[in-house]
């Protein structure tokens, strides 16, 4: 059954303000739907956002939404996660606010693995402030303050999560919408932190300092260096340079979930 | 009855916050302060409440933002380099307007100063912090006991007023052990914010054509079923974001007069035998513990001194300061740092009293014998 997308979204509120083609309203498209699958209702569910292009999603979702500082979202969905347990908590989030100016916050809840949601939407650049770069602009490409191509190195959203102790990490595109809406749902079903790195096109931003002004050609673009995790283990290191590998890549659903362990301890406080 | 107990600040603090209903805190270890969240990591679970360690200190004081907004009372506490970091969480909750509450434990400074030892030197900070035009309210106690009340009313006032308040304690408050007798907590006023008796679908969180000029926000029990939107851009009274002019500065104005506007509810302060004063000491928290012994002295000696001491320092007692530069000849502004209260006192007076200083910033209190000599020195 085709989704009701009005159930969803403050109508009022439309049109979406990001640029024609932007790939945040696929995510945005993406997440709702896998909401709409689940059979979650508005009043369960939490959205938290910080500050750049994608995070002004949560002025257009109907749910309790609020619209935090830059790079802060997390704090502030970790505290609402603890306060109300059985909401839905979801981050949605911009690359440079997520790993950059919000880097510490997301490491530490990936480490408490507290049951959050977080949407990456990874387009590569800092696009509200001018396409500077971000730590997942690829390096080598162009960008306002890297006019001459980025130096730097990037994180790879997925290892890092990993890393840091996040027990789902998935990473998908929007050239395929389809998979990373079940990716996403996957992630709001598990009971731990989860974290969805989305690749997007930013054309306007990155796209156009980068020769992929056109938004198909960029999503193209992002289509040839996405490969999947069962591709990806026939592929040589060699091979596998400035490819995104795409796929549920951890899951582990053994270590437990942080406001179940406070539980615990206010139980323990409690009967002390 | 309650009895008595030996308690510092710092415990003081904690305990008032829990029997003023908070319920969530969340903060990060830094000298003078972290007695609070030791406190508080053993209370707040066996009350139900939360208690989580940040992994710094902006997001402890984002994280009480947040648990504000979704219904529970909260407090973070700090101390000089942490509390510089807090200043933008701050301005959030000044412009969502939500209940916060900040305990600054203050130390020396600037930067990492003197960790360990007293100072009264953020209390400008306290006032002007986070950037852009906004109004706070802070309180700075003496004793031990104000310690505890003052806790009590920060709570109220941020709930009453929907906005961040300081409580301003100071590294000898903190760990200053002494014999409290605490109130029965059946007499405490205990005030919550104000509940939406519209349905959700009718609930806006700045609507003050509806509620007035500080609308009600859900508690935690109504959290889920308000559903609405908050942001730290300038909003008009649905939460959603505008830059109509006439929007953004009616609310920039109303956010600074929902205080102003209530001053004689917030404000708070002491006349210290000044009714005969010929000379008057201006001092506040831990300080004004020395200029009363000075007080006491100088009139065992034959010196009428009096002192004005505000407990509630933001917003700053213009009338009354004002008052007492019409109505008396001499004043000392003391306080554990190089001057910062001293300028709204010269400007609140406008040259009408003669103001001298006992100012100090080493990191130990103020006696009061050099208070004493200021006095003999000055008359």
């Amino acid at each position: 059954m085709a989704t009701d997308y009005s159930k969803y979204l403050r109508m009022e509120k439309l049109p979406l303000y990001w640029c024609p083609g932007c790939g945040n309203g696929t995510i945005l498209k993406a997440m709702i739907t896998a909401i709409d699958e689940l059979g979650w209702q508005n009043d369960d569910i939490m959205m938290v956002s910080g500050i750049g292009c994608s995070s002004r999603a949560t002025g257009y979702v109907d749910f309790h939404t609020i619209h935090t500082l830059h790079g802060r979202a997390v704090p502030v969905a970790t505290a609402i996660k603890m306060c109300h347990p059985d909401m839905h908590v979801i981050v949605f989030s911009g690359d440079g606010d997520s790993t950059a100016i919000g880097g510490n916050h997301f490491i530490h809840a990936c480490r408490r693995n507290i049951d959050l949601t977080v949407i990456i939407v990874d387009n590569w650049i800092y696009g509200m402030t001018g396409g500077q770069y971000s730590p997942l602009t690829p390096t080598g490409t162009k960008a306002s303050t890297m006019p001459r191509g980025n130096i730097d190195p990037n994180f790879d959203i997925a290892e890092l999560a990993k890393g840091a102790g996040a027990t789902f990490v998935a990473r998908s595109s929007v050239a395929d919408p389809m998979i990373l809406k079940n990716y996403i749902k996957k992630g709001l079903s598990h009971k731990g932190m989860s974290v969805i790195d989305a690749l997007s096109n930013c054309h306007i931003q990155w796209g156009r300092r980068n020769k992929y002004g056109d938004p198909v050609k960029l999503v193209d673009l992002i289509k040839e260096r996405t490969v999947t995790k069962a591709k990806a283990a026939k592929m040589s290191e060699e091979e596998l340079k400035g490819k995104y590998v795409t796929g549920i890549l951890y899951e582990d659903t053994a270590k437990k979930e942080y406001t179940q362990a406070y539980k615990e301890l206010v139980e323990k406080a409690q009967n002390e | 009855m309650s009895k008595a107990q030996i308690m510092n600040g710092n415990e003081l603090v904690s305990e008032a916050a829990i029997a003023a209903g908070c319920r969530f805190y969340a903060g990060y270890p830094i000298t003078p302060s972290s007695e609070i969240p030791e406190h508080l990591s053993k209370r707040m679970p066996e009350v139900g409440g939360v208690f989580v360690q940040f992994e710094d200190e902006i997001a402890s004081c984002m994280a009480a933002v947040g648990a504000s907004y979704a219904g529970y009372k909260s407090m973070t506490a700090s101390s000089g380099p942490g509390i510089s970091l807090k200043q933008e969480a701050i301005g959030l909750a000044c412009m969502m307007e939500l209940p916060l509450v900040v305990v600054n434990v203050m130390r020396g400074g600037p930067s990492t100063g003197l960790p360990t030892r007293v100072s009264q030197a953020d209390l400008m900070q306290a006032r002007w912090g986070t950037h852009g035009d906004h109004m706070i309210i802070a309180v700075a106690p003496e004793t031990l006991l104000e310690t505890y009340t003052e806790t009590i009313r920060a709570f109220n006032m941020a709930e009453k007023y929907r906005t961040p308040v300081y409580i301003l304690t100071d590294a000898v408050l903190a760990h200053l052990n002494g014999r409290v007798e605490l109130p029965d907590p059946s007499t405490l006023e205990i005030i919550d914010r104000t509940q939406p008796s519209v349905p959700p679908e009718e609930y806006n969180p700045y609507d003050v054509e509806r509620f007035g000029e500080v609308p009600p926000l859900p508690n935690k029990e109504n959290f889920h079923d308000y559903r609405f939107h908050m942001t730290g851009l300038n909003k008009d009274k649905t939460g959603f974001p505008t830059v109509n002019k006439e929007a953004v500065e009616a609310d920039e104005e109303r956010m600074i007069t929902k205080i102003t506007g209530n001053i004689k509810d917030i404000e708070s302060f002491e006349y210290y035998k000044m009714d005969d004063a010929q000379l008057v000491i201006f001092a506040y928290g831990t300080n004004a513990a020395a200029a009363r012994v000075a007080v006491d002295e100088a009139r065992e000696a034959g010196i009428k001194a009096g002192m004005f001491r505000p407990i509630t320092v933001w917003p700053f007692p213009e009338k009354q300061v004002a008052e007492i530069g019409k109505n008396f000849d001499k004043m000392i502004v003391s306080e554990i740092n190089l001057g910062q209260m001293l300028y709204e006192v010269e400007r609140a007076t406008k040259g009408n009293i003669e103001i001298s200083t006992v100012l100090q910033a080493a990191g130990v209190p103020i006696r009061p014998q050099q208070i004493l000599d200021k006095m003999k020195e000055v008359l």
